[in-house]
């Protein structure tokens, strides 16, 4: 797992420098973020935290043995995943509403929504993968057909996605806030 | 993956606590009126703190042997230095497109 999570920390970081790139390019970036929408990435960003620590509780219970309680702090993380995933749909859907497509938007530089969608998309996409794997991982578990090691595994994953959020949250979002 | 020790309960809150505390401050940062590359700076400072903070405590890397470490950290870095050749050509695009106009 380590090794995948090096390998995807890359494919992240080659979006992530590719926006850089675009970022850098271009003439006039759009900053259309409004304080709702901040304020609905930062509660994005406070769930993500806390399911991570959830995830924690649910690997320490787990290699205690304590198979209830690690069922029930893997499905309160897996719990932050699908609340994280909802909140950015509806933040995507308010954009999409205002006009952004991949090659255009109403305010500026027209790769703006290819690289907010590409990078924010891969990152759901983790998200939602990892859900599903830690939902399944839970009724294996329950089953006890994967031990502690597997839930500790799936943490691993768990807590990479939550760092991966730790950069895009800022770049993407802080940096085009709508400042006065 | 086995291991003997790991962070308490005492460690795991306060590093919960000081990641949260960490993005509010980001958050505050982000409407101040600061040059767009100083907030590049501090927000990546302040980023970068947190993902070590969620790789040591979260996902124990400070808790495992340090040969797993010193296997996947400096490679990791060493790529992403790499990478930020990029910038060069980004900056010729943007001032050869002043040129155009």
């Amino acid at each position: 797992m380590w090794l995948f999570i090096v390998s995807d920390a890359i494919t992240f970081s080659a979006v992530i420098f590719a926006y850089g790139y675009l970022r850098l390019a271009a003439t006039a970036w759009p900053r259309p973020f409004e304080t709702p929408s901040i304020a609905n990435a930062t509660v994005m960003t406070f769930v993500l935290l806390s399911s991570s620590v959830a995830m924690v509780l649910a690997v320490r219970a787990s290699s205690l043995g304590k198979v209830g309680s690690a069922i029930g702090w893997l499905v309160a993380t897996a719990l932050g995943g699908i609340i994280f995933d909802v909140l950015h749909i509806r933040e995507w859907l308010g954009l999409i509403g205002e006009g952004v497509r991949p090659f255009h938007n109403p305010w500026g530089t027209p790769m703006f929504g290819a690289a907010f969608f590409s990078m924010t998309g891969l990152h759901m996409l983790h998200v939602t993968i990892g859900v599903v794997y830690l939902l399944v991982i839970a009724v294996g578990f329950g089953r006890r057909k994967f031990s502690a090691v597997d839930v500790e595994v799936s943490g691993l994953y768990w807590h990479f996605v939550d760092l991966v959020w730790m950069f895009i949250f800022p770049l993407v979002y802080l940096l085009s806030a709508k400042t006065a | 993956m086995e291991h003997a020790e790991t962070a308490g309960n005492k460690i795991i809150f306060s590093v919960w606590f000081g990641l949260l505390g960490l993005t509010v401050l980001e958050v505050i940062l982000a409407y101040r009126q600061l040059p767009l590359q100083t907030m590049l700076t501090v927000l990546m400072f302040l980023s970068i703190i947190k993902a070590a903070l969620i790789i040591a405590y979260f996902m124990h890397l400070r808790y495992e042997q340090a040969s797993l470490f010193v296997t996947l950290i400096p490679a990791l870095v060493f790529i992403l230095i790499m990478m930020t050749v990029i910038f060069a050509d980004s900056s010729r695009l943007a001032h050869m497109r002043s040129l155009v106009q």
